[in-house]
C-alpha cells in the first residue's frame, strides 16, 4: 500500500467536494438570513413562536411525528400542496419561514397531511385534542395511531374538570379523561403552526405561473439576493399579494 | 486515477492458493477472529431487535390500533428505533466485521493489540443501545437517521474512530505488494463515516446551523451514509467474492478505479436531489439531480465489472450459497442504482416525493444489496474463523429463500404501492374539461395504500424467519466450535461446506 498517501488525499478530497457544496457554500449563502421587518406593521417576520409551541414541538420530535408528517408547502404547479390549500403562498414555503426554529423539521414522507399550516385549518383545540387521543373517531377511517398515553384517566373528585374529553362512547361513570400538560402543548404548537405572511422580499419575485420544469424557480435563497426591499411593492396586508398572484 | 491498483501480480483474490499462502491465511485469520466474532454476535443481535421492531412498525402503518397504549413503541418511535437498529447495530457492526478481515486478509496483515479493540466495540453498541432506547423513551432528535438522542452518539463516534483509526494503522503494514480495489472501498468507508457523522451531529444537533441549511446537513449525511458506508462495503464484498468464489479474475478490471472515484466525487450531491422543491437554493436541487444522472458512470462500470466476470459460470449459482448471496447483492445494486438515477428526474421526481416509493429505494440498497452481501460473506468466512462447518446446511437455504423472496416482495410492494400513492398524493387528476380537477381526497389515498403495507408486513415476517434461520444456525455453529464433542456430532452430519483448506481448492 505504498501509495496510501494519494489514496487518502483522493478519498478526502471526495467527500471534501460534496461537503463543501452542498453544507458549506450554503452556509455562507444563507445560513446567516434574518427575519424581515415590516414596516407597516412594525414586526419582524416569522413571529417568535410562543413558549407553549416550544414546548408542544419537544412532544412532537418525542413522538416522532415527523416521521408522517411534512412541514413545507411546495409552490404551486408542484405536486398538489396548494391545490390541497396546505398553503397558501404561491410560492411555497420559503427559507426564511424557518429561521426561528431551533430544528428544521422539513420531513420526507407524507403518510399523513403536510401539517406546514395545519394552524390555519384546524382551529379548534378541544377537537385537535380528540384527534390525538382517537383520530378514527374525528377522522372515520385515520390510520393515524392513537395517542391516549398524552390523556389521563380519572376519577372525578368534586366538579369535573372542564378540560375533559367529551367521548361518543362515554366513560366509565365516575371517571374523567383529561389532558396531560404534554398534550394541551402538543395542541398549542400545531395551533401555532402556520406561515401567513407572505410579502416577504423573495415572495414577490419568485412566483411565476406554473411551468413543468423542476427546480428551476424555486426559491432565491442567498441572503444578498434578497435584501432589496426597493424592488418589492410596499406589502400593505400581509395577505392581499399572495391573493393577487394566485389569480 | 494517479494510485491504480498496480497489476503486476494479478490482483485477484482468486490467485492465492499455494499452501504456503493458506498457512499464511489462517494466521491472518485467528488474528482477526476474536474482534470479528464479537461483531458478528452483537450484528446478529441487533438484526434480531431491528427485524422484530420493523415488522412491529409495519403492521402498525396499517393496523394503528396494534399495541397502540404502549408509548414506548408508538409509531413514530419505533420506525426510527428500527432503523436505527438496523443501520448502526446491524450495519456498522456486520460492515466493520466484514471489512476488517477483507482489510487483513488483502494487505496480508495479521491484527495487533486486538484488546484495545474489543473494548471499543462493546463501546459502540453500549452507544447504540444507549441510542435506540433514548428514541424508544421519547428523546429522539427527529433527525433522519440522526435520531439518536446527544449522550448516546459520541460514544459510537468515539469508539468507531478508535476501530476505524487501528484496523488501518496495524493493517497498513501488510506484505501485499498491491492494493486491491476491495481495499480501496474499505479503507475509504473507514474514513467517511466518521467524517459524515461527526459534521452531522456538530452542525445538526451540538451547534446547529439555522434554518433550512439543517436539511441540507440532514439529507447530505442520510444520502451518504447509504452512498459512502453501505454501499462501498457491500461493494468491496462484492469485489472480493465474486471473483474470489468463481475462480476467475475480474472482467475490465482496468475500469474499476474509475469506478471507484467516479462513485466518490458525484454520489456525494446525490442527497440534494431529494429536497426538490423545498425552501432551499435551487441551484442546489439542480446539483442534485445533475449528481443523480451522473453516478450511472460508476455504476455501468461496476455492473460492468461485476456482471461480465459471472457471465457463463452461472451454474455455480447452484452450489454455492455464498456466491448466491452476493450475486443477489450485485444485482440488486445495478437495479436500485438506475431506479434511483431515473427517480431524479422531472415528473418522475415530483409523483414519488414524499411516498412510500423513497423508503424502498433505501431498503434496495441497505438490505437487498448491502445485507445479502453481508450475508454471503459471513457464510464464507465464519467457518475459516472457526475451522468449523455451518451446523446447518438447511437452514443456509431457508436463509437466503426467506430474505431473497421477503425483500423482493417488499420492494415491488413499496415501489409500486408509493408510485400509486404518488399519482394520487402528487398529481391532480384531469377532470372533464380537460383541466386540472381536485386533488384526490387524502383519505382515500390512505385506503388504497392499505393493501401495499400488508403485503409489505408479510415480506417483513419473511426476512424476520430467515434471520432467525440465520441465528440459530450461527450460535449452533459457535457452540460446535467451542465443543470438540458437538463438532463430531456434527462431522456426521449433512454439510454444505467442505473444510476450510479444501473449500480454497475448490473455490478456485
Ligand atoms: C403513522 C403515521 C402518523 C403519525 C406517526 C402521525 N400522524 Fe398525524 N396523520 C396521519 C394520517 C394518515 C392523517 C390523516 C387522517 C387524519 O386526519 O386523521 C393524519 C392527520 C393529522 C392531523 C390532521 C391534519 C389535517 O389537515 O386534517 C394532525 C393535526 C396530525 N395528524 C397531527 C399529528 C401529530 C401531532 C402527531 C404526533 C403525535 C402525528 N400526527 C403522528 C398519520 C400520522
Amino acid at each position: 500500500m505504498n501509495r496510501s498517501p494519494l489514496l487518502f488525499l483522493g478519498i478526502f478530497g471526495a467527500l471534501a467536494f460534496s461537503f463543501t457544496g452542498m453544507v458549506l457554500v450554503n452556509q455562507v449563502g444563507y445560513g446567516a438570513l434574518t427575519p424581515f421587518k415590516d414596516d407597516t406593521e412594525g414586526k419582524a417576520y416569522p413571529l417568535q413562536v410562543p413558549g407553549l409551541a416550544a414546548r408542544g414541538k419537544l412532544v412532537y420530535q418525542d413522538l416522532g411525528c415527523a416521521t408522517c408528517h411534512t412541514q413545507q408547502v411546495r409552490r404551486d404547479g408542484y405536486g398538489t400542496d396548494v391545490a390541497r390549500k396546505w398553503g397558501d403562498q404561491p410560492g411555497g414555503s420559503v427559507a426564511r419561514d424557518y429561521i426561528r426554529e431551533g430544528r428544521v423539521l422539513l420531513g420526507s414522507v407524507r403518510i399523513g397531511p403536510d401539517l406546514r399550516n395545519v394552524g390555519v385549518r384546524l382551529t379548534d383545540a378541544t377537537a385537535l385534542l380528540l384527534h390525538l387521543y382517537d383520530p378514527a373517531l374525528v377522522v372515520p377511517g385515520s390510520t393515524m395511531p392513537p395517542s391516549r398515553f398524552l390523556f389521563e384517566q380519572r376519577k372525578i373528585i368534586g366538579e369535573a374538570s372542564p378540560k375533559a374529553l367529551k367521548l361518543p362512547a362515554g366513560v366509565a361513570p365516575g371517571y374523567e379523561i383529561v389532558p396531560t400538560a404534554r398534550a394541551e402543548n402538543l395542541v398549542a404548537y400545531l395551533l401555532s403552526l402556520k406561515d401567513t405572511y407572505t410579502s416577504y422580499p423573495e415572495s414577490n419575485y419568485i412566483y411565476a405561473p406554473p411551468a413543468p420544469e423542476k427546480g428551476a424557480e424555486a426559491k432565491p435563497a442567498a441572503a444578498k439576493d434578497t435584501v432589496k426591499p426597493a424592488a418589492a411593492p410596499s406589502p400593505a396586508t400581509p395577505a392581499a399579494p399572495a391573493k393577487e398572484a394566485a389569480k | 486515477m494517479a494510485s491504480a491498483p498496480s497489476s503486476a501480480a494479478k490482483p485477484s483474490p482468486a490467485a492465492s492458493s499455494a499452501p504456503a499462502d493458506r498457512a499464511e491465511s489462517a494466521a491472518i485469520d485467528a488474528s482477526v477472529k476474536a474482534p470479528v466474532l464479537l461483531l458478528l454476535g452483537a450484528a446478529i443481535l441487533w438484526l434480531l431487535a431491528g427485524s422484530a421492531l420493523a415488522l412491529i412498525a409495519s403492521i402498525k402503518l396499517h393496523t394503528p390500533g396494534f399495541l397502540a397504549d404502549c408509548e414506548l413503541l408508538t409509531y413514530g418511535r419505533v420506525q426510527p428505533a428500527a432503523n436505527n437498529a438496523l443501520a448502526y447495530g446491524w450495519g456498522l457492526n456486520a460492515g466493520l466485521a466484514v471489512g476488517l478481515w477483507l482489510l487483513a486478509r488483502l494487505a496480508r496483515a495479521t491484527l495487533r493489540h486486538g484488546g484495545l479493540i474489543l473494548v471499543a466495540i462493546v463501546f459502540l453498541n453500549l452507544g447504540v443501545i444507549l441510542g435506540v432506547g433514548g428514541i424508544l423513551v421519547g428523546d429522539s432528535t427527529a433527525l433522519d437517521l440522526l435520531e439518536m438522542p446527544r449522550y448516546a452518539t459520541p460514544l459510537i463516534f468515539a469508539a468507531y474512530a478508535i476501530i476505524g483509526a487501528w484496523a488501518v494503522i496495524t493493517l497498513r503494514t501488510g506484505r501485499s505488494p498491491h492494493t486491491f480495489i476491495s481495499q480501496w472501498y474499505v479503507l475509504a468507508a473507514l474514513f467517511w463515516f466518521p467524517w459524515l457523522y461527526s459534521v452531522a451531529q456538530v452542525l445538526l444537533v451540538f451547534s446547529p446551523v439555522r434554518g433550512t441549511v439543517q436539511s441540507l446537513v440532514d439529507v447530505w449525511f442520510a444520502h451518504n451514509l447509504l452512498a459512502l458506508w453501505f454501499t462501498p462495503l457491500g461493494l468491496a464484498g462484492i469485489y472480493y467474492f465474486l471473483p474470489k468464489v468463481l475462480g476467475r479474475p475480474l472482467a475490465l478490471y482496468h475500469l474499476a478505479p474509475l469506478g471507484f472515484w467516479s462513485l466518490a466525487i458525484f454520489s456525494g450531491w446525490v442527497g440534494a436531489a431529494g429536497l426538490l422543491a423545498s425552501p432551499v437554493p435551487a441551484w442546489v436541487q439542480s446539483a442534485g439531480v445533475a449528481a443523480s444522472l451522473m453516478t450511472l458512470v460508476p455504476v455501468l462500470i461496476i455492473a460492468l465489472n461485476h456482471h461480465l466476470t459471472l457471465v457463463g459460470r452461472f451454474s455455480i449459482l447452484k452450489t454455492s450459497l455464498v456466491l448466491r448471496f452476493i450475486v443477489f447483492g450485485a444485482i440488486c445494486f445495478t437495479l436500485t442504482s438506475l431506479q434511483n438515477a431515473a427517480s431524479a428526474l422531472g415528473a418522475w421526481a415530483e409523483i414519488t416525493q414524499f411516498t412510500y416509493y423513497g423508503l424502498a429505494h433505501a431498503q434496495g440498497v441497505q438490505y437487498a444489496f448491502f445485507s445479502m452481501v453481508m450475508f454471503g460473506a459471513i457464510y464464507f468466512l465464519l467457518p475459516r474463523l472457526l475451522l468449523t462447518d455451518w451446523s446447518f446446511g438447511k437452514l443456509m437455504a431457508v436463509h437466503f429463500w426467506a430474505s431473497a423472496l421477503g425483500i423482493a416482495l417488499y420492494l415491488f410492494a413499496l415501489t409500486v404501492g408509493g408510485f400509486k400513492q404518488g399519482q394520487e398524493l402528487n398529481v391532480l387528476p384531469v377532470g372533464a374539461d380537460g383541466k386540472p380537477g381536485l386533488p384526490v381526497p387524502f383519505l382515500d389515498i390512505v385506503s388504497h395504500t392499505l393493501p401495499w403495507l400488508q403485503a409489505g408486513t408479510c415480506a417483513l415476517i419473511l426476512l424476520t424467519v430467515g434471520h432467525v434461520a440465520f441465528a440459530i444456525n450461527f450460535v449452533s455453529t459457535l457452540l460446535q466450535s467451542i465443543c470438540p464433542t458437538a463438532r463430531a456430532a456434527a462431522a456426521a452430519g449433512p454439510v454444505l461446506l467442505r473444510t476450510p483448506p479444501a473449500m480454497e481448492v475448490a473455490a478456485r
